[in-house]
């Protein structure tokens, strides 16, 4: 029996790395945002793209998911209308803490060209947003960019934070 | 909204523009230039009343009572070939005549003609809705409701088609604002949150090309990033592009053209 035991301090022991709670948290979580499928209008196309093979989002550990229960990030691409503002609050409220918001191209910052009766003068309106990202549309490529600040931000903020409320409510 | 201005007085100012293009009217042509639309016009006035009928660009326009649109409709679709409704909708003239002129465009694929009946109604009155006759009356009917407020008798489904069904106000008048009266304006806030949310939402931004170059809580420059809510009235670092990783990526190094030594000898 006693031959089986590891010795520690014989031999190197065992590969051991020290760290703080905080960064593993926050390492498994930056490295694992999943998106919730969110394209609204023509800024959709461009995150489509994002996740296709050619920029290949899933090397950030970005996999677009279907479902809300299953997403920490939305990622609202497109006009967001009066009438479907809505539904993107409840489709918000329904992710699991912690989530995360980017507000990608100029019509989910502030609506953009449409300054209608009919459209949300920016998402920040009715979610809180931790990243606009400007353009219209923006290419992948700054979506990616968006994601890696993004990630930048979970790093820094600490693991297990109280939910403070965002801007709104 | 811009403040109405008359505008008869156009040809007298010289450095006059509008801000839309003005269509030039179109000339009209009297009917018995054309044989077929002139025995569709008779097949018409024989059982109902004609206001008005000429040729424009081609096409017959007959403007009739508001109350005989089916019976018209109907008698164009069995008895004179014109089987297909390709457009129905409404114009507001309300400030100008107090009516809104409803139009169907219809298509005879057989004699290969278009024409146009129109109608007046006036802002309270409803109108036959011509679904039975052709279906493609059902979406562009509810369209006319959610759009104008011209309410259809005997639609099968009299709701909005476009705007929520909770929705106030009718946006393609002309009396509507661009941006939206007050209802449309707080529409989300009300609905989702409450009206007791206004104040801490505050009103809508209407210059969406609004940047104020120090508000670090809603802007940050690319590349030059800052926590926010930092006072940068006194500048702001660049970020350098750099691994996500702290001390660089594992096995990756950037390339350093000092540090490295080029092999001349292809063959070595």
């Amino acid at each position: 029996m006693a031959q089986h035991q590891v010795n520690y301090l014989k031999d190197g022991g065992l590969p051991v790395a020290l760290t703080t709670i905080d960064k593993v948290v926050n390492w498994g979580r930056s490295n694992s945002l999943w998106a919730l499928t969110y394209g609204l209008a023509c800024c959709g196309i461009e995150m489509m793209a994002s996740g296709a093979s050619r920029y290949d989002f899933d090397r950030f550990g970005t996999i677009f998911r279907a479902s809300p229960r299953q997403a920490e990030l939305m990622i609202v691409a497109g006009t967001l209308t009066k009438k479907h503002a809505e539904f993107i609050r409840r489709l918000y409220d329904q992710m699991t803490e912690p989530k995360w918001v980017i507000s990608m191209g100029s019509c989910a910052n502030t609506g953009g060209m449409f300054n209608t009766y009919a459209t949300v003068q920016g998402v920040d309106r009715v979610i809180p947003v931790d990243l606009y990202l400007p353009g219209c549309a923006p290419r992948p490529e700054t979506l990616q960019y968006a994601v890696m600040l993004l990630q930048q931000k979970i790093r820094r903020e600490s693991a297990n934070k109280s939910q403070k409320p965002k801007r709104l409510m | 909204m811009r403040a109405y201005t008359p505008k008869d007085d156009v040809q007298k100012k010289p450095y006059y523009t509008d801000r839309y293009w003005v269509a030039p009217q179109v000339a009209k042509s009297d009917v018995s230039e054309d044989e077929v639309f002139a025995a569709d016009l008779e097949a018409i006035k024989a059982s109902f009343e004609v206001l008005d009928a000429y040729i424009q660009v081609g096409q017959m326009v007959v403007v009739i009572n508001a109350t005989d649109n089916f019976g018209v409709i109907k008698m164009l679709k069995n008895e004179r070939e014109y089987n297909q409704l390709s457009e129905l909708s409404a114009i507001d003239w309300l400030a100008q005549e107090g009516k809104f002129e409803v139009f169907y465009q219809m298509l005879s694929m057989s004699k290969r003609k278009r024409l146009r009946i129109k109608c007046k109604i006036g802002e309270k009155e409803s109108i036959e809705s011509v679904e039975k006759l052709f279906r493609s009356a059902d979406w562009s009917e509810r369209e006319m409701y959610d759009m104008f407020g011209i309410v259809i008798n005997n639609h099968p489904y009299m709701k909005r088609i476009l705007m929520p069904d909770d929705w106030e106000g009718y946006p393609l008048r002309k009396t509507y604002p661009l941006q939206g009266d007050e209802f449309a304006q707080w529409y989300e806030v009300d609905k989702i949150f409450g009206k007791e949310a206004r104040e801490i939402i505050g009103p809508e931004n209407r210059d969406p090309a609004r940047v104020d170059r120090y508000d670090t809580e809603r802007f940050s420059r690319l590349g030059h990033e800052v926590p926010r809510g930092t006072d940068i009235t006194q500048g702001e670092p660049d970020t350098l592009i750099q691994y996500q990783e702290e001390g660089g990526a594992f096995m990756i190094e950037k390339f350093d053209a000092q540090k490295t030594v080029t092999i001349s000898d292809r063959d070595r």
